[in-house]
């Protein structure tokens, strides 16, 4: 009941927040020149000016920008985020064929930063300053450093072109027809590459943060008093230090994962995956700015709903959060 | 009234300021990797600086035979690109317009990001809120699927490109001003120079700030790193200034020969790499020689 309060706030909090980021994606839109008329008509291969003038009505752009900020806002929250011109469909039926994809590739890659990160990190920091510190701790600033689509060319190059292990891109093999155990498997195969490529700078930093967060916790007063106890060392580390050491790591996680979803954006377009980034790129490209809109309409939603689980974990984990 | 630092003579004031410049330097070197980091650095800063002796004219002209292995011919060391342009050069002009971005992208984020964060930690209440909410808004949308609407509506210039990743960048040094100020805010001197008259805009810049500033200069060489990064990523998406060698846009086109001649975007890779990694080291070492006080061990 506390929780359910607590998440009702917290709910309540996003509201400015997504109303903000409506105002910001109809700002860039009248930032941007041409409009959807323009898109329309060179969509037709032009038109007389009395027609246009005909069509802007109709779509009410003859309006004070009020109303039309109005409008704009009314249909983003119905998912209406109006038409793409370039795939000839709504442009939240684009969006919900991608998402999917994204979110596959987003969680497999978090999943892998976060237990891998947080495991190194923790056998780091139980030999702070050995040889094994050194090798851990070296790799994170060199994994931290290397840019995604550098990783990503670099492994294609070895796994696909020079040993063959791997398929170079997309999320399936397209011919072949794979169903039950042989499809996962093959998409499984396809997401390797990409899912190490986006996730090797986050495991970086949870390993360097989980680090960090160990050694604080390991000289807690609550540490000793379990160690005079007689508390066993592995007792020690999972019971006492680790519950506590990540809880820093788990708010990073919620933080971090709008800049997932942007890198994202790289990754997909190197291994042709069909997802919500490759989609940011191509609409860039081919000026589609409804996509793009709807495109970070939707993933500024979905890092909220992010943020709002990770709060609620947070809450659970930590019981000195007051849920008030 | 007079100004706090004129009641010290210009001189003593001097020679106290090169004592603690030595101690800094002092901590700084304990860090053996910071030190690296300082080394690596200086090298990229001299690869910007001799760029025009590697090559004068145009790094974007044709040097040698299209597709020359590095190490083979001697007037193209690190080998040509399916044009013949000459890698070398690319990597030396690269870095400049690499350290260009970092640096004035990172003047533009954290300029903006002290700005919000001052404003927002001084004055609190509804300022606050306000600030705080329009901060979370821009945090909220990637990062890097702003800047490439930001791009994609203002146009690939490279003025263009610095001041889009500058705007993106600014929300985490805003929450960090933000958070030295509620902390600065009501400790006596500062409560001290208000008693003495001194208006709200003198506090936050004179007598606030300074004291905020250390943990800021720290994160900068982290916005530094990120905006090199975010830079060349576009590039290699090939939405950067195509006029100017960068090298992700170097990777990018590398990408098209990727199968036969990886090393045209291996080289700039490693580059990208490196001066990153530069930053971190840089800006670990400025951590803990700024904020003895974390250091464990």
């Amino acid at each position: 009941m506390k929780l359910l309060r607590y998440g009702l706030r917290r709910l309540l909090q996003a509201v400015p927040v997504i109303l903000l980021i409506t105002v910001g994606t109809f700002l860039l839109l009248q930032l941007a020149p041409g409009d959807t008329v323009d898109a329309l008509v060179g969509d037709m291969g032009g038109a007389d000016a009395q027609f246009i003038a005909r069509l802007r009505a109709e779509y009410g752009l003859d309006q004070p920008v009020w109303v039309q900020l109005w409008r704009y806002m009314l249909k983003l929250f119905q998912f209406d985020f109006g038409w793409s011109f370039v795939y000839e469909q709504p442009v939240s039926a684009v969006l919900m064929d991608r998402l999917g994809v994204t979110l596959l590739l987003m969680a497999t890659s978090l999943f892998f930063a976060f237990t891998i990160g947080v495991a190194l990190g923790a056998i780091a920091a139980r030999r702070a300053y050995s040889l094994t510190d050194n090798v851990i701790s070296t790799l994170g600033l060199v994994f931290y450093s290397t840019p995604s689509f550098f990783l990503g060319l670099m492994m294609i190059v070895l796994f696909s072109v020079k040993l063959g292990w791997l398929p170079a891109g997309g999320i399936e093999t397209i011919a072949a027809f794979y169903s039950g155990l042989d499809y996962v498997i093959d998409v499984a195969l396809h997401l390797v590459m990409p899912t190490a490529a986006l996730s090797l700078i986050y495991l970086a930093l949870y390993l360097r943060l989980m680090r960090a967060s160990v050694l604080e916790t390991a000289e807690q007063d609550y540490v000793r008093t379990a160690r005079a106890k007689g508390a066993g060392e592995t007792r020690l580390m999972f019971h006492h230090i680790m519950r506590n050491a990540l809880l820093p790591v788990v708010t990073l996680l919620g933080l971090q994962f709008s800049t997932v979803l942007g890198g994202s954006v790289v990754v997909e377009t190197i291994f042709t995956i069909p997802g919500l980034g490759q989609l940011a790129y191509q609409s860039v490209v081919q000026r589609d700015m409804n996509t793009l809109m709807g495109i970070i309409f939707l993933s500024a939603v979905v890092v909220l709903v992010v943020n709002f689980l990770t709060d609620l974990v947070y809450a659970r984990l930590d019981s000195r959060i007051e849920l008030r | 009234m007079r100004e706090p630092d004129t009641i010290l003579p210009s001189a003593k004031l001097q020679a106290r300021d090169e004592g603690r410049l030595r101690v800094f330097w002092r901590r700084y070197r304990r860090n053996r990797a910071a030190v690296l980091g300082l080394v690596l650095l200086g090298v990229i800063i001299l690869m910007a600086l001799t760029a025009g002796l590697i090559e004068p004219d145009d790094p974007l002209r044709r040097a040698g035979e299209p597709l020359t292995w590095p190490f083979q011919d001697w007037s193209v060391p690190l080998g040509t690109d399916q044009l013949g342009r000459d890698i070398l050069a690319g990597i030396f002009h690269g870095a400049r317009i690499s350290l260009l971005i970092g640096v004035v992208a990172t003047l533009i984020a954290i300029g903006i990001g002290i700005v919000v964060g001052s404003i927002a930690g001084y004055f609190g209440g509804w300022v606050d809120d306000v600030l705080m909410r329009v901060t979370e808004a821009v945090q909220t949308v990637p990062n890097f699927v702003l800047l490439l609407a930001l791009v994609a509506i203002l146009g690939p210039s490279i003025d263009n490109i610095i001041l889009a990743v500058g705007i993106v960048s600014w929300t985490a040094p805003a929450r960090l001003v933000r958070a030295e100020f509620m902390s600065l805010r009501s400790r006596e001197f500062v409560e001290a120079v208000r008693n003495l008259g001194l208006g709200d805009t003198a506090i936050i810049f004179k007598e606030i700030l300074p004291n905020a500033l250390p943990p800021v200069i720290v994160f900068a060489s982290i916005v530094m790193a990120v905006s090199i990064l975010l830079e060349s990523a576009l590039a290699f998406l090939g939405l950067g200034d195509p006029n100017y060698a960068s090298w992700g846009n170097m990777i990018g086109q590398g990408r098209n020969v990727l199968r036969t001649a990886w090393y045209c975007a291996a080289i700039p890779g490693i580059a990208i790499l490196l001066t990153v990694l530069s930053f971190s080291l840089l800006g670990e070492g400025l951590n803990e020689a700024l904020n003895p006080r974390q250091k464990k061990g």
